[in-house]
């Protein structure tokens, strides 16, 4: 068995319980169990996740870079869409 | 070079360190060997992983015995005092999963003994028994794969089994200053070696585990025949510059 015959898969990492899961990278591995193994051996070495996720990278379905006028260049002139015109009250905290 | 001048504790705490830091130190060397070569590179990482635990292990231990670095570094091939079996050749990938697979389960429930009790491995043993518990699961998960995998990756896992055997039974044997219960640990180990086996479709090797036929004495300093070359290779460094420093 080679790597080419090992399928691709994604892995997240919680860093600290209240955090999302973001994206750490990816590896190749035979089934879930050993990508999830593998992970832990790749990313969270050194102490920077409480939990994973791997995920099939072929279960990702990605946007395109051909699309990527339509979907994004619109939100880039509209300001009034960004939260910025309020005047916040004092002493609140964390807005 | 002379091994001799390397102060090794003679109390019976020291006698049970050095044999249980240099199982830890020499299989950690063993699997250090991979860097570069293993199959895959995720492998590579959780092999190196595994080593650098053991190493970790090996250094507390050591230190019990005397000098860490004139122990690892300076000693005899005679003077080791680690079993066999984490001294064996690591072959293909089968053949060190097995050795894994071993050694790992009788470490796993040896520090699990040592952490339940108030000896003084207690604190180290509390601290490893983790790290080998996933050294243990890695070991389980790859013999399940293999043995339950291709054709050939099942012959050379079952032929791995075999040719391991006859190291096993030197786990077990009593060591100085080492206050377990020797009984229990074995059969906890072979139920649970046992029970992988078989799940990953292998058959238990049949030949005898102590006795006639069987290895062993690695605990009173005999070694095989690849030992040498590897303390060889792993104390070059060291006695080519005496006392040199990064």
């Amino acid at each position: 068995m080679t790597n080419a015959d090992w399928p691709l898969w994604e892995v997240f990492v919680r860093s600290r319980r209240g955090l999302s899961h973001t994206h750490a990278g990816s590896l190749h591995a035979p089934d879930a169990e050993m990508a999830l193994r593998n992970a832990r051996d790749l990313y969270t070495r050194r102490s920077e996740g409480v939990s994973i996720w791997v995920v099939p990278s072929a279960a990702v379905t990605a946007s395109s870079p051909d699309e990527k006028d339509p979907f994004f260049e619109p939100a880039a002139d509209k300001p009034y869409r960004h939260p910025t015109f309020y005047e916040i009250p004092e002493g609140v905290r964390h807005l | 070079m002379n091994g001799a001048s390397v102060t090794v504790g003679e109390a019976p705490l020291a006698t049970a360190a050095l044999a249980l830091g240099d199982d830890a130190l020499v299989l950690s060397h063993r699997l250090g060997e991979w860097a570069g070569h293993a199959p895959v590179l995720e492998e590579e990482v959780a092999l190196a992983n595994i080593a650098l635990d053991l190493l970790g292990q090996a250094r507390t231990l050591l230190s019990l015995a005397g000098d860490e670095d004139e122990l690892a570094y300076l000693r005899e091939e005679r003077s080791f005092r680690n079993a066999q079996l984490v001294e064996q050749p690591n072959g293909d990938f089968a053949r060190t999963i097995a050795r894994q697979l071993f050694f790992s389960v009788h470490q796993h429930l040896l520090y699990g003994q040592l952490a339940a009790g108030d000896g003084p491995f207690a604190p180290l043993a509390g601290k490893a028994v983790k790290e080998v518990a996933y050294h243990r699961d890695h070991a389980e998960q790859w013999t399940l794969r293999l043995g339950d995998g291709t054709e050939e990756s099942h012959a050379r896992m079952q032929s791995a089994l075999d040719g391991l055997w006859r190291y096993t039974g030197e786990l077990f044997e009593p060591v100085e200053g080492l206050a377990v219960d020797r009984a229990a640990l074995r059969e906890g180990w072979l139920a649970a070696v046992t029970e992988v086996v078989e799940r990953a479709t292998l058959r238990m090797p049949d030949g005898p585990q102590t006795g006639a036929w069987t290895a062993g004495a690695g605990r009173q300093g005999i070694h095989t025949e690849s030992f040498g070359r590897m303390l060889a290779e792993m104390q070059h460094l060291h006695r080519s510059h005496p006392g040199a420093s990064w």
